[in-house]
């Protein structure tokens, strides 16, 4: 098999691979850059909740109108707002830390949401929901991804500096202005509408992988946010394109093999990296003189 | 000299219990101000209070308008481990001056250069937070503070796990804040170093002890009342009569604490 076989001729030939692949891509831009803010945080288990806690919108709008973009859509929004919002208000004024109070409203969530999909649909379709069909991306499902990219790009260029002082120094944010609890807020939106787009390609449980897996493997590289960042969406795109040319050559279900490749990225970062394994190995044995 | 911050009957606390309890007082414009105490006895929340992270049980504490404040909170609440440079945390004291979207201009690039400068951290711009000793640190946010340029400085116990020689460094630059006619309040441990530098000090036991011109706020009669405050509260303290929101803690009063 020649290199365009393997490379171009899967993309070149299929709209549904080409779908995927702008997909795939679209969500990488946007979503990485979150998964550094997520990890820089220490949040990156939040994605995760997060997840989980858009499934009953999701549900509710499958329940009413089927597989349809929209009210799954909508409905994701809103139940990840509501768990991210009330997780946030219990946390600021009560005793309780935000991962005890995400902890207990995502599990609220998820089991409403599996209740509900088990009340009408197949295992098939509560798998659809789960796990998201890459190749199955239509016009409506890559506008929404477009959509998301392009706020997600310009929250993030708007919010940016206080997002850094509020991850590297919360206590002089708030001694210079009021904008950190807003920040957090829109933080918080940017995931579940990040995940919300996510869903359609990935599904609701694989999407936080392009969010987390991309951004953990950059912090390997990286030691800036900004390059951070950068590196996360570069390992993204990456990993999105070999996972879906893995789902093509090998009839593998598009989703898992992408999030698999940012998987490989990550285990190789994690040893090869700038700041992985290896280097802290040769760093502990050898020195300077100054 | 005009009153730069202003305490009045101010009560400060958690779960009820007053951590500041009823002080009253006024920071001069332009003075310099040591905040003394044992563990517990309120400094902290009084630095809290005043940059409005804490809102009062009861009372007030009113900043006078206009004034710009820089606060520098204990070192534990930084995130040593963010992926950011020397350069980077100095430059978030351009905040003010930029804010959310103001873009750095030569200008606030040579103010973070020379605030590196002044605190003797020139050649470390690029070094990550993560590589700095504690002394090189605490140099680092003093320059954040130089580059906020404010005119209220606030700092909490930044002599902690701190060289003499830095401690030194830092002092200087207190004195030198305090010569440009800027009011600055600090939370310190070391009493000999307050009377040698701070002409005021606030000798706080929850309540205020004394208050006044270092030396004699720092009189071995104060020191000793301060001495027996009581740092546990107490859980079965009557609600206290002035503000209904909070617990007197009598134990203090019998032991003669203001």
């Amino acid at each position: 098999m020649s290199p365009h076989d393997w490379f171009i001729a899967p993309f070149a030939e299929f709209a549904f691979m080409q779908r995927a692949l702008l997909g795939a891509m679209l969500l990488s831009v946007s979503a990485c850059p979150v998964g550094v803010f997520l990890m820089l945080r220490r949040m990156s288990l939040t994605g995760d909740a997060m997840a989980h806690a858009i499934l009953p919108g999701a549900a509710v709008g499958f329940l009413l109108y089927g597989l349809a973009l929209v009210p799954m859509t909508l409905g994701g929004l809103f139940a990840g707002m509501v768990v991210a919002l009330a997780s946030g208000v219990v946390a600021r004024v009560t005793v309780q830390k935000e991962d005890a109070s995400l902890a207990a409203f995502y599990l609220i969530s998820l089991s409403l949401g599996v209740l509900m999909v088990s009340l009408r649909g197949s295992s098939v379709d509560l798998l659809h929901v789960l796990f998201g069909s890459a190749l199955a991306l239509n016009d409506d499902a890559l506008t929404l991804i477009l959509l998301v990219a392009v706020v997600t790009f310009c929250s993030l260029c708007v919010f940016w500096r206080a997002l850094v002082a509020e991850c590297l120094d919360p206590l002089f944010l708030r001694s210079v202005s009021r904008l950190g609890s807003v920040a957090h807020f829109v933080f918080l939106s940017l995931v579940v509408i990040n995940l919300v787009a996510g869903f359609q390609a990935l599904g609701t449980l694989l999407s936080v992988g392009l969010m987390i897996l991309p951004a953990a493997a950059a912090r390997f590289w990286a030691t800036r946010v900004t390059t951070m960042c950068a590196t996360a969406v570069g390992i993204g795109v990456s990993a999105s394109v070999s996972g879906l040319m893995l789902s093509y050559h090998a009839s593998l279900p598009a989703g898992p093999a992408i999030i698999l490749s940012a998987g490989v990225v990550y285990v190789l970062s994690l040893f090869v990296g700038s700041r992985g394994l290896l280097v802290s190995w040769f760093s502990a044995t050898t020195h300077r003189t100054a | 000299m005009p009153a730069c911050v202003t305490f009045e009957d101010l009560t400060l606390g958690y779960n009820s219990h007053p951590a500041v309890h009823h002080l009253n007082g006024v920071v001069q414009k332009g003075s310099l101000t040591a905040v003394v105490g044992a563990n517990g006895s309120g400094k902290s929340t009084l630095m809290k209070g005043i940059v409005g992270i804490l809102k009062p049980m009861s009372g007030h504490c009113s900043v006078a308008a206009g004034v710009k404040l820089a606060y520098l909170p204990q070192q534990s609440e930084l995130d040593r481990s963010f992926p950011a440079r020397v350069v980077d945390l100095v430059s978030l004291g351009l905040w003010p001056r930029r804010g959310l979207f103001g873009r750095y201009r030569k200008e606030d690039r040579l103010a973070v250069a020379e605030a590196l400068s002044a605190v003797g951290l020139e050649g470390f711009e690029k070094r990550s937070l993560d590589t700095l000793s504690g002394g090189q640190l605490q140099r680092a946010l003093f320059a954040r503070v130089l580059v906020q340029d404010a005119n209220l400085i606030l700092l909490d116990e930044p002599f902690n796990a701190v060289d003499t020689k830095t401690v030194a460094d830092l002092i200087e630059l207190i004195k030198r804040w305090h010569g440009e006619e800027r009011t600055v309040i600090v939370v310190v441990h070391d009493l000999d170093l307050v009377r040698e530098h701070f002409p005021d000090a606030l000798l706080l036991a929850r309540g205020p002890v004394a208050w006044g011109e270092a030396r004699k706020t720092l009189s071995s009669d104060n020191l000793l009342r301060a001495r027996q405050f009581h740092e546990a509260w107490d859980e079965d303290a009557p609600w206290c009569n002035t503000g209904n929101s909070h617990k007197h803690d009598h134990a203090n009063r019998q032991r003669g604490v203001a």
